[in-house]
């Protein structure tokens, strides 16, 4: 799972696509994991950092984080297999 | 090293909420670092705006419209030229390029330079023959037919499904859902633009545009592509950004390369959900959110200039993506006295 490589992310939490032009804002939580993902991250390691640091634990955490993945692959925001 | 004076001719003065191209041309070739232009305009009526706006036009001319005839047209040119000569011409206006093509020649010989596309060109990129212009050059475009009948309407759910795209020769484009809206459309636009109507497949998906320049040797000059980020009622651009996107670059290259394309060009590209890049309409003409690449780094039209002068012009190489334009209207105030002058002279 990688964020597509030309996705600028911002400090403040805007998300620019230069293929399409569209642009997004996150939070900063939102944002800690698009930093992570683009440096490569796997899910397990994106995991254990952000429970780390926050008061979730891994069950709740995934919940979110997948559905946020989920978001980025429909708005074609993370690299396709192909 | 200082600037080449010019004197450059252009159309498209009109920039209301449905703009021109002439005013984002001129301020493309007011910023060039190669030419010091003298800029005449040539209006079709005495309230198109850039006549009035400062720093844009040094002397406006009334001509008259084409539907007068390409020679009424090309005489009040030749007229003009007489008195204040003109280097370049630049037409801004699709429904006028075609008197303009067919006086090349004459043009040339009065010694002023135009960079048009050639008439074979003109036609085959027409809304009307985009289905035979997908399959000879190997480009996804929406099957369309034309119309020149009211009474073909009926016909049209045996080969396309609702809605649809029902489109002007020139301009014009309206989505219809059902027979009757088409026969609404079809009756507006006949009125406006005659025959023939233009029905096309409706293609969901983001509309995305790209602004570029054919040398007519095949080379793209330069290309930025846009995607309009805020729409008029009318379908226009009112806000937009540049984008990053090689397959939009490399499509218009391969249009560009296949007709040999001479001069500017807009490509309207819907991009449908799974990423297939289908050409609407090729627009024979430079579009009228042009500044949008010269703020991005291709002045375009100052290239465009250059080809028409017979020059060699180097193919621009990259743009600045993410840069963005946003319109704005505004109340221009002046005196009853230059509307008057150019009414009653011709000239301003």
């Amino acid at each position: 799972m990688q964020i597509k490589k030309n996705i600028a992310v911002s400090e403040t939490g805007f998300v620019f696509d230069p293929t399409s032009g569209e642009s997004y804002s996150i939070n900063s939580e939102g944002q800690e994991i698009m930093v992570l993902l683009k440096d490569g991250k796997t899910a397990e390691e994106i995991s254990e950092t952000m429970c780390a640091e926050y008061e979730i634990d891994k069950a709740g955490f995934e919940k979110y984080f997948y559905d946020f993945i989920g978001m980025l692959r429909q708005f074609q925001l993370i690299e396709t297999e192909d | 090293m200082s600037k080449r004076k010019i004197t450059v001719a252009l159309t498209g003065l009109n920039n209301t909420d449905n703009p021109g191209p002439g005013v984002p041309v001129i301020r493309g070739i007011r910023e060039s670092g190669e030419f010091d232009a003298r800029i005449l305009g040539l209006a079709y009526e005495s309230l198109e705006p850039a006549i009035y706006m400062d720093r844009v036009v040094d002397k406006t001319y009334l001509v008259p419209y084409p539907s007068d005839g390409t020679d009424v047209l090309i005489n009040r040119l030749l007229e003009i030229h007489k008195k204040d000569p003109i280097d370049v011409l630049i037409p801004n206006f699709d429904a006028e390029l075609y008197a303009f093509m067919r006086s090349e020649k004459i043009l040339e010989k009065a010694g002023i330079s135009t960079f048009l596309p050639t008439l074979e060109q003109f036609e085959e990129r027409h809304k009307s023959n985009l289905p035979d212009f997908g399959k000879k050059y190997g480009v996804k475009v929406p099957f369309s037919k034309a119309l020149t009948r009211a009474d073909e309407i009926e016909d049209l759910k045996k080969d396309f499904e609702y809605p649809l795209m029902v489109k002007g020769k020139f301009y014009d484009a309206y989505l219809a859902y059902n027979t009757e809206q088409v026969r609404m459309h079809y009756n507006k636009i006949t009125a406006k633009w005659g025959l023939p109507v233009i029905v096309q497949e409706f293609i969901k998906g983001t509309e995305v545009n790209v602004v570029a320049l054919g040398d007519g040797k095949g080379n793209t000059i330069g290309a930025v592509p846009m995607r309009k980020q805020y729409i008029t009622e009318q379908g226009k651009a009112w806000a937009g950004i540049t984008l990053d996107d090689k397959k939009l670059l490399d499509l218009t290259d391969k249009v560009i390369s296949g007709m040999k394309w001479r001069g500017g060009m807009e490509l309207e590209i819907v991009k449908s959900f799974d990423n297939e890049l289908n050409i609407i309409e090729i627009n024979p003409r430079i579009p009228a959110w042009v500044y949008l690449a010269v703020g991005a780094g291709q002045n375009l039209p100052e290239a465009l200039l250059k080809l028409a002068l017979g020059e060699e012009v180097k193919p621009y190489t990259g743009y600045e993506v993410g840069k963005m334009f946003i319109r704005y209207s505004n109340d221009l105030i002046t005196d009853v006295k230059e509307f008057e002058k150019l009414s009653t002279q011709g000239e301003l």
